[in-house]
């Protein structure tokens, strides 16, 4: 009895704040747009009694789906984002790698420190660091009044609503969560498999990759998807740090719900970028299952 | 057998593989490896012996290139191997933890290393097979070191680390997983494999009987010191300090008094016993103290008095130690002290002749005890 209790309230709470929230956003996605509040019909009405929820499921249509196919802006917008998900994925994983390793190697009395301003940007508001990015990279910027100062460069660097704003800025955000999964593995790592490895003939940088890389895998592929999955969806850093030509799903499906207040299509384009994310998602979990197997 | 004797360290021409020139090893103020200077010769194999913590890994590693010393050097072939990275040195070492790699296969846990050479695919597979074969692992060949049990595990490191066949080889505590009969096996195949391809083996063990099965010679270590470093037989028979007659084998320390008589020393111990004889060529000065340590293979246990001979003891039986082939009596002399006799037990259990409290006589020849400076 109360195993099932325990089992339940975590199901419970995916209920809640998951299911219903999407079921709600996926009968939107069915609906058609209205000058009404909310913005969109029908509703259930649920006073005509049985004739009311047929005529409710009978006015739910695939409309807004096709209309998504229609107009390309849709799909070059998804696929940009997975574009940009991927590059910016990929540059955190260089950027954060080598500081998981450094970490991972640091004198034990140094790694809580480090640890700790690795989380510590955590601490101030997300949209406050995204703003203070536009005064570092903006053409007025520190960077451009630090590199014209020091003299490399004559003309300020316009880099502020370009997309290397957006992948400095993902890479930013997002470094904590590609770092912390990776430490995690490389800290496990048995230093005598190096000693084993370079006994047998490897030099330190092939031990690196036959040995380190390897076994740090799983921590590489869970600091991934963990970048990935948000960053596809991601709307602030595209909007404030990228151009207009910055095209990223998660800044059309707010210009669908804010400026045309087109919800039916905001919400077919949230359902399909489920969809996509779902995938990830899976490979994701089995990455983290395996590991799991492999620790027992 | 006994055509040449193999004693390199007896002949003043043998060129020593490896040589410890006043090698040191410190962590932070704790010594490891204190001061020691010794060779060791090609063909060898070399059991380092030692309670835990007195150095034997340290030595090791400082062997396969992972420690450096403190100070001296370690000479490889008449070369300083200081500045040699581990993957340039023509030794291999098995882990006493196996450092087995968690990712990849049995197989490829043994290809490891000859991958690394580059050899051709088809000499590291016959290579790889033959090594599955000499250490019983066929089967395994494609299971995850975590798929296997912990003596699969430990024979993994042990064909891993032969592989290659290097000039010298490393094992520490090569077979403490095994049970008993496929460690006499590996001992054997271990023995075999170094008179075919004369690599010189260090080994570490906990296991004495091992060192005396595998090697040519036996060092005893403590806090960092090689105390005895000599052929297995001498180890046992002439064991130069109460430290290594007691870490090798049973003993029996009495502690006494020597006085200088016909060719060796009579040795006063307790008031009320009688003197002790023991041959021996050492000088000691007159009422020197010293120690007699005796073997209890050697001494006879018997219900009369044997007549011919010069030691000879009375006491009761206090404890009897039931081993299969042979038993061990515990013997309390009037003075408390206790002396162990063994006997082989050539007859069944029921028709053993001492049982508990029976009093017996202990007696033992001149040459038998072995007489040792305090
Ligand atoms: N990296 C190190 N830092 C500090 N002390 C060390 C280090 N490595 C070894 N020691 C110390 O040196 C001593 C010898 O260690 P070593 O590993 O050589 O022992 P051992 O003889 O192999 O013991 P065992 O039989 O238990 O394996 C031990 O007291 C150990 O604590
Ligand atoms: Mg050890």
């Amino acid at each position: 009895m109360r195993r099932a209790a325990l089992i339940l309230v975590p199901y419970l709470w995916l209920l809640a704040l998951f299911l219903v929230p999407f079921l709600i956003v996926l009968k939107i996605s069915l609906s058609d747009i209205a000058l009404a509040i909310p913005p969109y019909t029908p509703t259930l009405d649920l006073s005509t009694g049985w004739q009311g929820v047929k005529d409710f499921f009978a006015a739910l249509d695939l409309e807004n789906f096709e209309f998504l196919t229609t107009d390309d802006l849709y799909w070059k917008a998804y696929l940009s984002s997975v574009k940009i998900a991927a590059i910016a994925t990929f540059l955190t994983l260089c950027v954060g790698y080598p500081i998981a390793y450094g970490m991972a190697n640091a004198p034990d009395h140094w790694r809580p420190t480090l640890m700790m301003l690795v989380i510590l940007p955590f601490w101030t508001s997300f949209l406050i660091r995204v703003y203070s990015w536009m005064g570092i990279l903006s053409t007025e910027g520190y960077l451009n009044q630090f590199l014209l100062g020091i003299g490399v460069i004559s003309t300020p660097l316009t880099i502020l609503n370009t997309n290397t704003a957006v992948y400095i800025g993902i890479v930013y955000t997002y470094l904590p969560f590609m770092i912390l999964p990776i430490y995690a593995a490389l800290e496990r790592l048995d230093g005598s498999l190096l000693e084993a490895a370079e006994d047998l003939g490897c030099s330190r940088i092939s031990a690196f990759w036959l040995v380190t890389v390897p076994l740090s895998k799983n921590g590489i592929i869970a600091g991934c998807f963990l970048v990935f999955i948000p960053t596809i969806g991601e709307f602030v850093i595209p909007s404030l740090l990228g151009g207009s030509r910055t095209l990223m799903i998660g800044k059309v499906l707010w210009e669908e719900f804010f400026n045309n207040r087109d919800w039916p299509v905001a919400s077919a384009v949230a359902v399909i970028l489920l969809l996509i994310l779902i995938i990830p998602i899976i490979l994701f979990q089995r990455n983290e299952q395996k590991q799991r197997e492999a620790d027992q | 057998m006994g055509q040449t004797v193999f004693e390199p360290w007896n002949d003043p021409d043998a060129k020593p593989l490896i040589q410890f020139r006043n090698v040191s090893k410190r962590f932070g103020d704790f010594t490891a490896i204190d001061n020691q200077s010794f060779d060791i010769y090609e063909r060898e194999f070399f059991a380092l012996l030692g309670p835990s913590g007195c150095g034997k890994t340290t030595m090791m590693r400082m062997l396969a290139g992972f420690e450096t010393p403190t100070e001296g050097t370690i000479l490889l072939g008449g070369q300083d191997i200081a500045p040699i990275p581990p993957n340039k040195r023509a030794v291999n070492m098995m882990f006493q933890s196996y450092a087995l790699f968690p990712h990849l296969s049995v197989w490829e846990n043994i290809a490891f290393g000859l991958k690394r050479d580059r050899r051709p695919k088809d000499e590291i597979e016959s290579r790889v097979a033959e090594m599955l074969k000499l250490t019983r692992l066929e089967q395994f060949a494609r299971r995850k070191p975590h798929q296997i049990s912990g003596g699969q595990r430990q024979r993994v490191a042990l064909a891993r680390s032969l592989a290659k066949a290097p000039k010298l080889l490393l094992l520490d505590e090569p077979l403490g997983a095994l049970d008993a009969k496929l460690r006499q096996d590996t001992q054997f195949e271990l023995m075999d494999i170094q008179e075919k391809t004369g690599t010189t083996f260090v080994i570490v063990t906990h296991d004495q009987e091992e060192a005396m099965t595998v090697a040519s010679r036996v060092a005893v270590m403590d806090h960092g010191r090689i105390v005895q470093a000599d052929i297995p037989a001498k180890i046992y028979e002439q064991p130069n300090s109460v430290y290594v007659a007691d870490f090798i084998g049973e003993v029996t320390i009495i502690d006494g008094t020597a006085t200088k008589v016909d060719n060796g020393y009579e040795i006063d111990f307790a008031e009320g016993q009688p003197t002790l004889y023991c041959q021996t060529d050492k000088q000691l000065a007159n009422g020197q103290s010293c120690h007699i340590a005796i073997r209890p293979e050697k001494v006879s246990i018997s219900a009369e008095k044997p007549a011919d001979r010069r030691n000879i003891l009375q006491g009761k039986i206090h404890d009897i130690a039931y081993l299969g082939n042979i038993s061990t009596y515990h013997v309390k002399l009037a003075n408390g002290k206790i002396v162990k006799a063994q006997t082989a037990n050539t007859r069944r259990l029921a028709h053993r002749p001492f049982t508990w409290e029976d009093d017996v006589y202990l007696s033992w020849s001149d040459t038998a005890g072995v007489l040792l400076e305090r």
